[in-house]
């Protein structure tokens, strides 16, 4: 194999090289001695290749020029290279550009079709509505506009009740 | 109820009556929760995290199978106790690391635990001895939607439950199986298992001891991608796969048993001869001389009711256990003493192997 492969995890030349097929798809991996060494891949029996592919796949290339801060939680593309780990949710949004590629090889796909958490999902839209109307009901007020308050009014009167039926289903 | 009465009380898999099944010895699912607007518990501060220990205990405890259940903080349980739920599998190595704003709550039956602040919010997780990822899945399913009913999960229609680590987004969810498979390791056939798996987009991992030290020739399998697939699918595979796997096990009996039972019987018969006679055993090699004692009774060696005794010494003769019976700590020279004396004891009043009858009765 060509001398001028950079191992994987700390760029010194590589002389370590896997080809390992998981999820139907091809994956290669080169190392140095010494990072082989570390994570025990010269043990021949392949445990940990499948947990180094992973580890290698969340060390990844860093998107030149814009150095992105998660505005909930401040979280950087520099600390993602350090923990492997995200700060907060919202940080998911933030470097949406970093993850997409990311996720390529790592899952089976890249649409969630699994559960959904139904009560949390109600309550969230239940609240960000009721703002919403809320918002609009102030408005109304402020521009005198009091035929729209009273229809406004009436919505989140509506909104409250079948929130209330739902709350007591659960 | 008191952490005593917790350490005392036999868990699911320390209780010998569940023991029925030959090849898989547990199951167990776990799903990964975050709540929506705080950081997760590796980059959240002190106050933050006792925040979301206090709003996930107060859920998780009014939950149906956790009421009468034991809610812990991390830092207020000793380092035996810990070491003792580390063994039972109730926590993680790395929860039981963590310095304060972590908890535990510990169901009744010892079935169910839930991890906070642990490298996600809330990690789920339901126990069951032999193969039940179906039953484990709809105890976890159910716990889960009742702890949605008053915490608000952060979620996302398109990546799913949302993870500190991308390669648990989507169903958060991580199916295992523990797998007893001495005959594959005999007959080296382990690592062509470990390949075809790996192809299949699942873990194989030794329970005991880290990476490839599999001593006891006890296997965790479990799937590694969570998103692009419903949890049915994530277990209907994994289903699949270990069925498989239960195969090979036991093809690979049988043509030992075939080839050179001598040899396979030589083998069971020091495995027993040792545990009568040591004085010095190391945790490793007690795990590995069980391991074909267990093989024994499913071989028909020793009668079928003895797998239990077995299945409990494996967790028995783990240094937490250990030092928790003999009340103490010690150093690990004293533990090999102390875990030979104990498996010594025990293999005096433990029946002689039968080798006129062998027969597989897996
Ligand atoms: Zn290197
Ligand atoms: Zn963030």
């Amino acid at each position: 194999m060509a001398s001028n492969l950079k191992c994987q995890i700390c760029s010194k030349p590589a002389t370590v090289h896997f080809t390992q097929i998981i999820n139907n798809k091809v994956h290669k991996i080169d190392l140095c001695e010494a990072c082989a060494q570390a994570k025990g891949v010269t043990d021949p029996s392949g445990f940990s290749l499948a947990d180094l592919l992973v580890k290698v796949a969340l060390n990844p290339e860093p998107v030149a020029g814009n150095e992105l801060r998660c505005e909930k939680c401040g979280f950087t593309q520099a600390d993602f290279k350090k923990h492997g780990r995200f700060g907060c949710p919202n940080c998911y949004d933030t470097f949406k550009g970093m993850v997409e590629p990311m996720l390529e090889g790592m899952h089976k796909g890249n649409k969630h079709i699994g559960k959904t958490p139904k009560c949390a999902l109600e309550r969230q839209s239940f609240s960000e509505r009721l703002t919403a109307l809320e918002t609009g009901l102030h408005e109304a007020i402020r521009t005198e506009r009091y035929e729209d308050a009273a229809h406004i009014r009436d919505e989140i009167t509506q909104l409250k009740q079948s929130q209330a039926a739902v709350q007591q289903s659960h | 109820m008191s952490l005593s009465t917790l350490i005392d009380t036999p868990s699911e898999l320390t209780d010998g009556t569940s023991s029925k099944s030959a090849i898989v010895l547990m199951t167990r699912i776990r799903l990964a929760r975050n709540l929506a607007g705080h950081s997760f518990p590796g980059w959240a501060a002190a106050e933050e995290r006792a925040e979301i220990v206090k709003q996930c205990r107060k859920a998780i405890s009014a939950a149906t199978p956790m009421k009468r259940g034991h809610a812990l903080s991390i830092d207020e349980i000793p380092e035996l106790e810990r070491q003792i739920l580390i063994e039972r599998h109730l926590i993680s190595r790395e929860l039981s690391g963590a310095k304060e704003g972590a908890g535990v709550v510990i169901s009744k039956d010892q079935a169910i635990s839930v991890m906070i602040n642990e490298e996600d919010h809330l990690r789920i997780q339901v126990l069951r001895a032999g193969f039940q990822l179906r039953k484990a899945w709809s105890v976890i399913n159910d716990l889960d939607t009742a702890l949605e009913g008053s915490l608000d999960y952060a979620f996302s229609p398109k990546l799913g439950y949302l993870t500190a680590c991308p390669t648990n987004l989507g169903t958060g969810m991580r199916g295992s199986v523990m797998m007893h498979l001495p005959a594959l390791v005999i007959s080296n056939q382990m690592e062509k298992i470990v390949r075809a798996v790996n192809q299949l987009g699942m873990v194989v991992r030794g329970l005991f001891g880290e990476g490839s030290d599999a001593s006891g020739s006890i296997f965790q399998i479990s799937n590694q991608t969570t998103l692009g697939e419903t949890e049915e699918d994530i277990i209907k595979r994994l289903e699949a796969v270990l069925k498989s796997i239960i195969e090979h096990e036991e093809n690979a009996r049988a043509k030992l048993l075939e080839a050179d039972a001598e040899k396979l019987f030589d083998r069971m018969g020091r495995a027993y001869g040792i545990l009568q006679n040591c004085h010095i055993l190391s945790s490793s090699e007690a795990m590995n001389l069980l391991s074909l004692i267990r093989l024994g009774v499913d071989l028909g060696l020793f009668p079928a009711e003895q797998r239990a005794t077995v299945d409990r010494l494996f967790i028995e003769a783990q240094p937490g256990h250990l030092q928790h019976t003999q009340k103490g700590q010690f150093e690990p020279a004293q533990r090999d003493i102390l875990r030979a004396t104990r498996l010594r004891t025990e293999f005096w009043s433990f029946p002689k192997p039968d080798y006129d009858r062998p027969g597989r009765t897996t």
